[in-house]
């Protein structure tokens, strides 16, 4: 590039209109995930349609990112610390295992009541005190079996 | 052996994430300083002579990063606080973000002065819901107080600083990542050079900084670049949060001098390892750095000397083994984590680290195969150097280095189908 071009790039009005909308997707589908709790065909196209972008943009956009779903998960989605600092800490596979039998489902699957479902995730960053759990919104530190006991009875009204 | 907290002299305190409490330890001073007695040029020599470096894992010199920028006052520059901390066995700056956000934002006022920079962003990773809260709380107290907005402190400079929410994907820690998913799109790192100090946001020069480093500008203003480049070894100055995790009794976050060896880490500070049993393998500075084991407990935590024991610094979270553990798990583990962030951008990355993983994964359950460790070394060999972005030296390092150290418990598992750790 010219040097002349490359000034005149650098000092024009940034971001430009577009650049700044397009900037706003990542919170776009967020808001547009609350609705359901997942992205539908109708939230992506309703994203793409306001912020001016093709479709398979936006599809190709949230795809990416492990935070936004585009099937339907439970209400609350318990999602298990299965870093290396977790395990040795203990955790890892024991509450895993544990909340499988207590749940009666397998990692990935919700309960048919639609209530819970178990995923399992990298590490949350809480390795200091591991073995670590989030659901929804919230952290869960130094977990044992038995704090998990309490946690689900609460969640499900028990 | 106590050593003065300085980056994490609030968190301890009750509301430590309020401004009044960040107000009445001195909060705010060093801005206030930096805006009616410092020009740019003297901040960049200041933290020039500090000696600081990078707390995100490159270690790259803060005030030559800052003296890269340019220095028309015409060119729009930003700045971006990387809090998208994923690698795992580092938990510093989630601990800093919630507990004491304002000595970031006042680091991140002062860095974007340096540079000439009017618009800021924070990039939270999208999984710290506590983390999003207090840095907006944060940033309207501090715009609130005159800390951020037009005229800042009656001195004319005008700053803006927002969050921007991640959405889960740890390669948006990698700077140019973090770019392009600032511009909300995919979180596919870029070609450097250009470095984002050139070409950065929307093209712009961009000075992006871990949030550790930001924490510790306002000390250095205040108290100077002398007394923080007294602290430490030769070539890594300053104080440094090290995160200790695994088979330790009192894992957690301690602030100490670069230069502190392991042993004084896991020993003294960290309590040693449970149950009086042994140290088997350190993994010194987060999962992208190569392991260690008991025989480097002397080795310093600082950039020079970690490098010359094989290893690397990376964030300082030290994850810690014990003579239980077994290798072949710790390292399936570790690169897992990176075979599921692969950002698939380019193959020997996306491809390699499945690869790793099936051969780690079936030596681990007994069914290796005999050419499995020579296999494993040649995929790691195929994937060096040979990437898009650094991440693939890194998703290597798990596997290669407990190699080097472990061999023989690879070719127990291979050999007798089972692992040679005890209580597996
Ligand atoms: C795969 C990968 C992930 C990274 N993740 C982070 C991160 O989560 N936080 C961070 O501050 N730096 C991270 N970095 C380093 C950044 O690219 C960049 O060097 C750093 O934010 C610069 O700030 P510093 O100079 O203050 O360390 C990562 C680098 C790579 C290659
Ligand atoms: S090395 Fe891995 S993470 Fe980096 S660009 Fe290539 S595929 Fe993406
Ligand atoms: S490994 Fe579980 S929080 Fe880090």
């Amino acid at each position: 590039m010219l040097a002349e071009e490359q000034k005149s790039v650098l000092h024009s009005g940034t971001p430009t209109e577009k650049q700044a909308r397009r900037s706003m997707l990542l919170t776009a589908l967020y808001i547009a995930q609350e609705q359901h709790g997942y992205l539908t065909k109708e939230a992506l196209r309703r994203v793409a349609e306001r912020l001016g972008l093709p479709l398979n943009d936006v599809y190709s956009t949230a795809s990416f990112y492990s935070l936004y779903r585009m099937e339907t998960a439970g209400r609350y989605a318990i999602q298990v610390c299965d870093g290396l600092s977790c395990h040795l800490a203990g955790g890892a596979d024991t509450l895993t295992d544990y909340i499988r039998q207590e749940l009666g489902i397998e990692v990935g699957e919700t309960t048919p009541d639609g209530l819970f479902t178990l995923q399992t995730v990298e590490c949350v960053a809480s390795c200091g005190t591991s073995p670590a759990l989030r659901i929804n919104d919230e952290l869960y530190e130094n977990m044992t079996p038995d704090k998990v006991d309490r946690l689900l009875d609460q969640l499900a009204g028990r | 052996m106590a050593f003065e907290r300085i980056l994490l002299r609030n968190v301890g305190r009750p509301n430590s994430e309020k401004i009044d409490t960040y107000l009445e330890h001195g909060g705010y001073q060093a801005l206030r300083k930096t805006l009616h007695e410092y020009t740019s040029e003297d901040l960049i020599e200041m933290l020039k002579k500090s000696g600081l470096r990078g707390r995100g894992g490159a270690g790259f010199p803060a005030g030559l990063k800052w003296s890269f920028m340019p220095k028309d006052s015409d060119v729009t520059k930003y700045v971006c606080v990387n809090t998208d901390e994923g690698e795992p066995g580092t938990f510093k700056d989630r601990l800093l973000v919630e507990r004491d956000p304002h000595s970031v934002i006042e680091g991140a006022i002062i860095a974007s002065y340096a540079v000439g920079a009017h618009r800021a962003f924070v990039y939270i990773r999208g999984e710290f819901f506590l983390g999003v809260k207090r840095w907006m709380k944060a940033i309207d107290d501090a715009y609130a107080r005159g800390f951020l907005g037009k005229d800042i402190l009656g001195s004319g400079f005008d700053l803006d600083l927002s969050v921007h929410r991640g959405a889960g994907a740890y390669i948006c820690g990698e700077e140019t990542a973090m770019l392009e998913s600032l511009e909300g799109k995919r979180g596919e790192p870029r070609l450097k050079p250009p470095y984002p100090a050139q070409v950065g946001l929307w093209g712009q020069p961009t000075l992006v900084h871990n949030v550790e480093t930001l924490a510790c500008v306002p000390h250095i203003v205040l108290r100077g670049p002398e007394w923080f480049a007294s602290i430490g070894t030769e070539e890594s100055k300053g104080p440094k949060i090290f995160c200790v995790s695994g088979d330790v009794q009192r894992p957690g976050n301690y602030e100490l001098p670069l230069g502190t060896t392991l042993r004084e880490i896991i020993y003294e500070h960290a309590g040693g390892i449970k149950g009086g049993r042994k140290l088997k393998a350190i993994v010194p500075g987060g999962a992208s750095t190569p392991m260690l084991t008991s025989e480097h407990l002397d080795v310093p935590m600082a950039f020079e000397t970690l490098s010359k024991a094989g290893s690397m610094l990376g964030t300082g979270g030290i994850t810690t083994m014990d003579e239980d553990a077994c290798i072949v798990d710790a390292a399936l583990r570790l690169t897992r984590f990176f075979a599921h962030e692969s950002c698939g951008k380019c193959t020997p990355c996306r491809v390699g680290t499945q690869r790793l993983m099936g051969i780690l994964q079936r030596i681990e359950d007994g069914h290796g195969r005999e050419g499995d460790i020579n296999r494993l070394l040649g995929l790691c060999h195929g994937i060096m150097g040979h990437t898009f972005c650094p991440m693939g030296d890194a998703a290597v390092n798990p596997t290669l280095s407990s190699i080097k150290h472990f061999r023989e418990e690879y070719e127990y598992h291979i050999e007798h189908h089972r692992c040679l750790a005890p209580l597996q």
